[in-house]
């Protein structure tokens, strides 16, 4: 499924559209961590991986990992110089006030039966 | 009327993750034992375990106190140091200057402080870098004894 | 949701707790750091998370957690199954991920927790909203 449509239908905000073909990024599954050795060690190519931490270390782990995005839940936002980073490396930043489970729910849904519910 | 009723005190050791939360699980224990009023119990247990939390992973030891009185209950926690650079950056939430490797055992949230003043009905602390850090907290018993 | 009927759809084993499985758990909230547990407001949610230690059941008792439900096929820390069992506090094992375990009870009508919500970096003025 394509992160646009992602986007649309769960309602998140995304902190840096300037990334070049942002919306056409296929996403495959979703990755559900807030620890860094868990993602490294977990995460597939073209996840979502929605945490709550919002330190400069996620833009590289991301990187590494081939994340389709990064999903900051619960309404926290990164500060500038982590969106600046993330647009350096190509690397989708996106929000919700919505908490890690019901985002995993909702994302979970969508690619498994194609809505929200 | 206002005299304390009772006081636990517990000693903190430093670096020890695989304990955090053990003084403030008794905690809660003592203070339900004793008849404190559940909503009182659960604010004073997560303030607590913060306050625990941090003393274990950032300082080099300290103290937490809990004093009942008949209309509050008072939380100290005191550490002999080495005290926070930037208080300021500390009560952001989210803000945290935890190691990757103490993640894994839960630590780094960056949610310590704002639990704490989210919990308390009174919140101060003060640090002096190369000292140590005093956290002081209160919480009110129940809200006609708001202003005692 | 039972907690038996929760361990069947996320294909878990209880592993403490066992006289606990008919007690109802409506919400769920998933987490890997305990600060963002302890900042839970609202009790009568299991806890999905990967962290295996015994803070865990230390979090679980001063909040009235009834649920811990371990994903990503971790293997708890045998001070937590003392301490779960000592405190009664039924823990489910599952080979699944947080996110897939969180997406199976989402779908099966568990519902997320309500949290108080910080809009952006915090600064002096900014505030906990519902």
């Amino acid at each position: 499924m394509k992160l646009h449509n992602i986007v649309e239908a769960i309602g998140l905000k995304v902190f840096n559209p300037g990334v070049p073909n942002y919306g056409n990024i296929e996403i495959s599954g979703g990755y559900a961590s807030d620890l860094l050795s868990d993602v490294i060690a977990g995460l597939s190519k073209g996840d979502i991986w929605i945490t709550i931490q919002r330190h400069l270390n996620i833009i590289a782990v991301a990187k590494l990992k081939d994340a389709g995005a990064i999903l900051i839940a619960k309404g926290l936002e990164p500060d500038k110089n982590v969106i600046e980073k993330a647009t350096e490396e190509g690397v989708i930043l996106l929000g919700t006030n919505l908490t890690t489970f019901e985002a995993a729910g909702k994302l979970y849904n969508l690619l498994k039966y194609g809505e929200v519910r | 009327m206002w005299e304390e009723k009772f006081r636990l005190v517990y000693r903190v050791k430093p670096m020890d993750l695989a304990s955090a939360g053990s003084a403030s699980s008794q905690i809660k224990v003592e203070l339900q034992r004793n008849g404190i009023e559940e909503d009182v119990v659960r604010k004073v247990g997560i303030i607590c375990f913060e306050a625990e939390m941090n003393m274990i992973l950032y300082s080099t030891g300290g103290k937490l106190k809990v004093e009942v009185w008949p209309d509050r209950i008072e939380i100290l926690a005191e550490d002999d140091g080495p005290g926070i650079e930037d208080l300021q950056k500390a009560m952001e939430p989210g803000y945290s200057t935890a190691p990757p490797w103490a993640q894994d055992y839960g630590f780094g949230a960056g949610m310590g402080f704002p639990n704490m003043k989210q919990n308390s009905d009174v919140f101060d602390v003060e640090t002096k870098p190369g000292e140590g850090t005093r956290i002081h907290s209160v919480v009110y018993r129940s809200k006609d004894n708001e202003t005692p | 949701m039972k907690i038996k009927e929760i361990a069947e759809k996320i294909e878990g084993k209880v592993i403490t707790g066992e006289d606990r499985l008919d007690e109802v758990v409506e919400k769920g909230f998933a987490a890997d750091l305990l600060s963002d547990v302890l900042a839970l407001t609202e009790e009568s949610s299991c806890l999905i998370t990967g962290i295996t230690g015994p803070q865990v059941i230390r979090v679980a008792e001063v909040l009235n957690i009834p649920l811990i439900i371990i994903a990503r096929g971790k293997q708890p820390s045998k001070a937590l199954v003392e301490s779960a069992r000592a405190a009664g506090i039924p823990v489910i094992l599952t080979n699944k991920t947080v996110f897939e375990t969180c997406g199976i009870l989402y779908s099966n009508g568990m519902k997320p927790c309500k949290i108080k919500i910080f809009h952006g970096v915090a600064d002096e003025s900014s505030s906990f909203v519902d």
